[in-house]
């Protein structure tokens, strides 16, 4: 397969001191926003994203294969996990292990299947495995059906940092966020984010690159590309799953939009709008997508007419039909470039 | 059999039959469309669904019927694609072909999120025509007259189709442009005119689906989303390397999945995708597809 973004990854390989600028930037950002007053909870579901963004970004703008039902990990390690704490009363350390553990299996075997066919092929059918995971969703009893897993407990980290939100002192019946949430999801994300970047420039990762630049001369040089391909598959769901068992115990809730199919659609264009093959481009697009949608939840008015969280889906629809005809690169790509050109 | 009473088996038998000739008509033009433009049209179920809303228009506005909806609403929804295939896609075609998925699934979540946002997601009814009130009595089952329709006319569609790519001058064309289109163009025929008609044709076809797909579904923004996914795994089973093989395909699993509904209701949602899973450890290339 020709890559997709072979001409974005040009300039996605940020030298070592841009890298460990920006990432000292984005995590100094990240750890002093809920200090400066803004809201906790928004910050977590940006990082659940981000993580789930940057996991796919791994399979897409380095191994070059789109899935198109990634949804599928974040929701069954979201299930997982919320069972897992709710019903087995496990610490949440252990149920997001054990979500993370779910959906790697499922990344094993979906992987497996798919990875036969190449392209557009293994697009369709990772939608449709996607879409047959959904549907025993539904159905089975644990997941509770439209209902999903409500009230997960959240518990004390290794027995000993209780998770749980705080009664504010001075507003009677109203919660702060616990910050110990807070900072935990933190590490996690900042964690995830350093492996993924030692992958993509360990040698596994450069192999991955050129098995995306030219198969068949990849495997002429004695790669065994299937084997990469899988692993890369392997990888990229095991992380999407850390991403979502974490946001089921941050949001107390695993529920079935998270394996529909919108949502796998969702994570596309995060990397999309971010920068495909960028290392900070899914954040940024997690970061972005993630703020739209919380303002339309409240509603917006443009020329008199109010968008509300109703327009989300038309919205989203506009920003891929923008990137793909306009936007390629995505906003750290073009960043990317321009700063190139300048450079040149 | 089976303590199945035989009106049960017919007549999920006929249901199931009725859905495949929505799947056989819906994954030709997506085979016809990949053929030429390389690209999946993730629009197709968007534009299906267009097709049924354009007859719901037709009628509910305009006073016009059925018979003249069959006609219109592909001409007008084959236009509108025609138009996306001009100012969009054309662009990419140079590029890698997931950005034309891409692209064609941002379009159907533009439609979907705007159809839904001023007609719900509930579904609206459309009035069956005069002509198709009653059913046949075949002795074991009654056929209502609409479904009996409905088979008959997509089985006339598809061979239609076959036969115009397969058996004519045209259909000669476009299937050397599809192996290679520099050397059909050299020969001073007008690809690029081929690959805009190509497009509104299978649009087209998505269109006449939905307008069929009308009178026994209820007319519904999302009736499209859902289907695209089944009949993508309906494309994976059959490979897109032949016309017959996509008819072929989507009759059968229509049948598959009806039989299904009998003998093991909780499964029916998901049998087309286990087939799939099965397809592809058996014969990653589809059934009727070759390896490119």
């Amino acid at each position: 397969m020709s890559a997709p973004v072979s001409s974005a990854a040009a300039f996605a390989q940020p030298s070592s001191t841009v890298f460990v600028i920006g990432t000292a930037v984005m995590v100094a950002l990240f750890a002093l926003a809920p200090l400066l007053g803004v809201y906790p909870v928004f910050l977590m579901k940006v990082m659940c994203f981000a993580l789930f963004a940057c996991a796919f970004n791994l399979l897409l703008g380095y191994g070059g294969l789109l899935s198109f039902g990634h949804a599928m990990f974040l929701g069954t390690a979201g299930y997982v996990s919320a069972h897992a704490a709710k019903a087995w009363g496990l610490a949440p350390e252990l149920a997001i292990l054990s979500g993370t553990a779910a959906a790697a299996l499922l990344g094993i075997v979906v992987g497996a299947l798919a990875i036969r066919r190449q392209g557009i092929y293994f697009a369709m059918i990772t939608l449709a495995i996607a879409q047959m995971v959904y549907f025993f969703y539904l159905q089975t009893p644990f997941t509770h059906g439209e209902d999903g897993i409500q009230a997960v407990p959240r518990g004390a980290l290794f027995g000993l940092f209780d998770l749980s939100d705080t009664a504010d002192p001075t507003h009677p019946g109203k919660t702060n966020s616990s910050l110990v949430m807070y900072y935990f999801v933190l590490a996690i994300f900042v964690g995830a984010f350093l492996l993924i970047h030692r992958v993509i420039h360990s040698p596994f990762g450069n192999v991955l690159k050129a098995i995306r630049e030219n198969e068949p001369r990849a495997l002429s040089l004695g790669y065994d590309a299937e084997r990469y391909k899988l692993l890369a598959f392997v990888l990229s769901a095991t992380l999407s799953g850390l991403a979502g068992a974490t946001k089921a115990i941050v949001f107390q809730l695993a529920s079935l939009t998270d394996v529909q199919w919108q949502m796998s659609g969702e994570v596309v264009l995060m990397t999309l709008l971010g920068g495909m093959g960028t290392i900070f481009g899914p954040v940024v697009g997690a970061f972005v997508i993630i703020g739209i949608e919380n303002y339309l939840s409240a509603g917006i008015t443009l020329f008199g007419v109010t968008f509300g969280a109703q327009w989300v889906t038309v919205i989203t629809g506009f920003i891929f039909v923008v990137c793909v005809l306009a936007f390629r690169r995505g906003i750290v790509g073009e960043l990317g470039a321009w700063w190139a050109r300048r450079n040149a | 059999m089976f303590g199945i009473s035989t009106q049960a088996l017919f007549g999920q038998l006929l249901i199931g039959l009725i859905n495949g000739a929505f799947y056989a008509m819906l994954s030709l033009g997506l085979a016809v469309i990949f053929g030429l433009l390389n690209i999946i049209n993730f629009t197709h179920g968007a534009q299906y669904m267009l097709g049924a809303f354009c007859a719901w228009f037709l009628l509910q506005w305009l006073g016009i019927g059925y018979w003249w909806a069959l006609l219109l609403a592909p001409i007008a929804v084959g236009i509108f694609g025609i138009v996306i295939e001009r100012t969009m896609l054309s662009r990419l075609y140079k590029l890698d072909h997931l950005y034309g998925l891409l692209l064609t699934f941002g379009i159907a979540l533009i439609l979907q999120g705007v159809f839904t946002n001023y007609f719900g997601s509930s579904g609206l009814p459309y009035t069956l025509p005069p002509e198709f009130s009653g059913a046949f009595d075949l002795g074991f089952m009654y056929l209502p007259k609409y479904r009996a329709w409905v088979i008959i006319a997509s089985l006339l569609i598809c061979f239609g189709t076959w036969f115009v790519i397969e058996r004519t001058k045209l259909g000669a064309y476009l299937r050397a442009a599809t192996e290679n289109a520099p050397l059909v163009q050299a020969f001073g025929i007008n690809v690029p005119r081929m690959v805009t008609l190509t497009y509104g044709f299978g649009v087209g076809l998505a269109a006449l689906a939905g307008v069929m797909a009308a009178p026994i579904y209820t007319v519904n923004p999302l009736m499209g989303a859902n289907m695209i996914i089944v009949v993508f795994a309906v494309v994976v089973i059959g490979g897109m390397g032949s016309i017959l093989g996509a008819i072929l395909t989507g009759f059968g699993l229509g049948i598959v999945e009806g039989l299904t509904k009998v003998f093991y209701p909780e499964a029916s949602n998901t049998v087309i995708f286990v087939v799939m899973v099965l397809v592809l450890l058996v014969k990653p290339a589809g059934l009727f597809g070759r390896e490119r």
